[in-house]
């Protein structure tokens, strides 16, 4: 039914005739990816770092091997760079509580663009206000771009400038280079959240000198439950643990502890080993496909719908690709007189799931002078038949409100 | 098709009902509801007798279809009861919106009842309601200390 290479190599729709539009909030996983995680559970299931046998010690190779696959994919250069988390989310928060915390005092600036997914706002909000820090944003134009005058708000009081190298609203590229050197050069640290980024462009934290950088394995294609943080080797040896236990420990007395090395150092407890290895598995795909052609089907998509979507005047997209940028397949729009929630509602009982919300990101829903948006955000397993019926289910849910259009 | 029913018929009550969407002149009591999430954001107005009868009652607001048609359709079925009446009501819409079959002293609110199938949007429909129960609570509590 669809004309689609990729589509087959995701379970989840095998018998149903779902239209899933909503991959920005979490990608669905490839066939690979499930088995993979199964097979390790029916396999190789011990825990790692502990057991001196072979089952456990197999579960630690697979573990390490993850780190390792990751670290070459992201041009890491040591897989030591590598820290695994639950998700972008809890490694946002490590940096805000434990590096921010210990650098910023009153009068310094953490500074991060309006169009922040709250998990890269909250944090930093909350760790100035315990250290008398004042949070400053960098506001989009009506395109959803930061101009070079509001870069300007990065100065020598600037400690922190943290961005998402792929916004989840507005579907575009920050300039991340230009980011990061302007960061670099009033002397502050540069974190990227890639969680949007890299599953449609390759990320290289070497060629971006990132001093931290934030992954969700579950937004590219990989299970939930496991995200990255990435970090210079100088900066993570800073860090302080936000979590202590076992596995994070090199000593302990009864009075006193001395810490393993980066990274056991941030991974107390027993980590998700499964995750970690439907996680390579995740990699693999992406490998496997390439990401040029990732790039050229999304690009399809993606023009295909925009076109698509031009043609409807009661349409309106939030954000437009600058003259060099690329759009991302993620597209913000709105429904002349209906609200963003009765249209998802009414999409949702013809089979096409969008996302309809604030999309996690309130201050910039108030910035755009909106409540909240329709999102669709588009993967390889998509396909231009399902953005046909998008655009006939939009044009009904218009005639259901009474409009003749 | 239950839910494409039910924006047919809520989206006509609502756009019929601009009737319900006003100030009152002599309110008793205002009341502010919101879904911080979503946004719908509601205001009820009642003007309440000294025999606590609903003499009138209306809403300002914004938000989705289904969380203003619901206040709209509940300012329709809750005035000129007493605030009792209203109680019972409100125990019959919750009743319903957890799956019950819809009482018929419900009227058009039984259009609701859709929402045993959407969790995602009980929080629309219910937010008249909840304005309404915070509105009416004092009263609630004086009729149950000193029934009339
Ligand atoms: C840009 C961006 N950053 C961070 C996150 C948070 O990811 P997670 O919920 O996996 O921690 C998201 C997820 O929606 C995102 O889009």
């Amino acid at each position: 039914m669809y004309n689609n290479p990729y589509r087959g190599d995701f379970p989840i729709f095998d018998d149903t005739g779902l239209i899933y539009f909503d991959s920005a909030a979490t990608s669905q996983k490839p066939q690979s990816v499930i088995d993979a995680m199964r097979k390790y559970y029916e396999h190789a299931n011990a825990n790692p770092h502990r057991g001196l046998y072979s089952l456990s010690a197999e579960a630690t190779r697979l573990y390490e091997r993850g780190r390792e696959a990751f670290a070459s994919f992201i041009n890491a250069g040591d897989p030591r760079q590598i820290v695994f988390l639950r998700n972008a989310t809890e490694a946002l928060n490590l940096l805000a509580i434990s590096y921010g915390a210990s650098v910023l005092a009153p009068d310094d600036e953490v500074v991060i663009p309006i169009s922040e997914h709250h998990s890269n706002l909250v944090p930093w909000q909350q760790v100035c206000k315990r250290t008398g820090a004042r949070l400053v944003y960098l506001y989009t134009n009506e395109k959803g771009g930061i101009e070079d005058k509001e870069m300007e708000k990065i100065t020598a009081r600037t400690k922190i400038v943290s961005f998402a190298q792929v916004g989840n609203v507005f579907g575009l590229a920050l300039p991340a280079e230009k980011i990061i050197t302007k960061a670099h050069a009033v002397g502050a640290v540069a974190i990227v959240d890639c969680a949007q980024s890299i599953s449609h462009m390759p990320v290289d934290v070497k060629a971006l000198d990132c001093d931290f950088a934030v992954f969700s394995s579950h937004k590219m294609f990989g299970p939930t439950g496991i995200g990255m943080l990435y970090g210079k080797k100088e900066m993570l040896e800073k860090l302080a643990p936000l979590l202590t236990g076992g596995d994070m420990i090199e000593y302990v007395s009864e009075q006193e502890t001395t810490f393993a090395e980066i990274p056991q150092r941030f991974e107390a407890g027993t980590q998700d080993v499964a995750g970690v290895v439907g996680l390579t598995s995740a990699i693999a795909y992406i490998r496997a496909l390439g990401y040029p052609a990732i790039e050229k089907w999304e690009g399809e998509l993606t023009s295909y719908c925009l076109e698509k979507l031009s043609v409807l005047p009661w349409v309106v997209v939030y954000g437009e690709a600058e003259a060099t940028g690329r759009r991302f397949p993620l597209i913000t729009f709105g429904v002349e007189g209906i609200h963003p929630h009765d249209v998802a509602t009414l999409l949702d009982t013809e089979g096409v799931a969008v996302r309809a919300g604030h999309h996690c990101a309130q201050p910039l829903m108030r910035h755009l002078g909106v409540q909240a948006t329709c999102r669709v955000s588009l993967s390889v397993y998509n396909s231009k038949e399902e953005i046909d019926t998008l655009v006939d289910a939009l044009v009904r849910v218009r005639r259901i409100f009474g409009y003749a259009d | 098709m239950q839910i494409e029913q039910l924006y047919r018929e809520v989206v006509l009550s609502h756009n019929k009902a601009q009737k319900n969407r006003r100030h009152l002149a002599n309110a008793s009591v205002s009341e502010h509801g919101v879904n911080p999430s979503c946004g719908d954001d509601i205001t009820l107005e009642l003007e309440i007798t000294s025999d606590h009868r609903i003499r009138d009652i209306s809403f300002v607001g914004s938000g989705c279809a289904i969380s203003q048609a619901s206040a709209s359709i509940l300012a329709d079925l809750v005035r000129g009861k007493s605030v009792l009446e209203a109680k019972e009501l409100f125990d019959l819409f919750f009743q319903m919106i957890e799956g019950d079959e819809a009482d018929p002293r419900l009227l058009e609110a039984s259009v609701f009842s859709a929402m045993a199938h959407m969790p995602a949007r009980i929080r629309c429909a219910v937010l008249g309601w909840r304005t309404l129960e915070k509105a009416l609570a004092p009263y609630w509590n004086e009729e149950r200390q000193e029934p009339r």
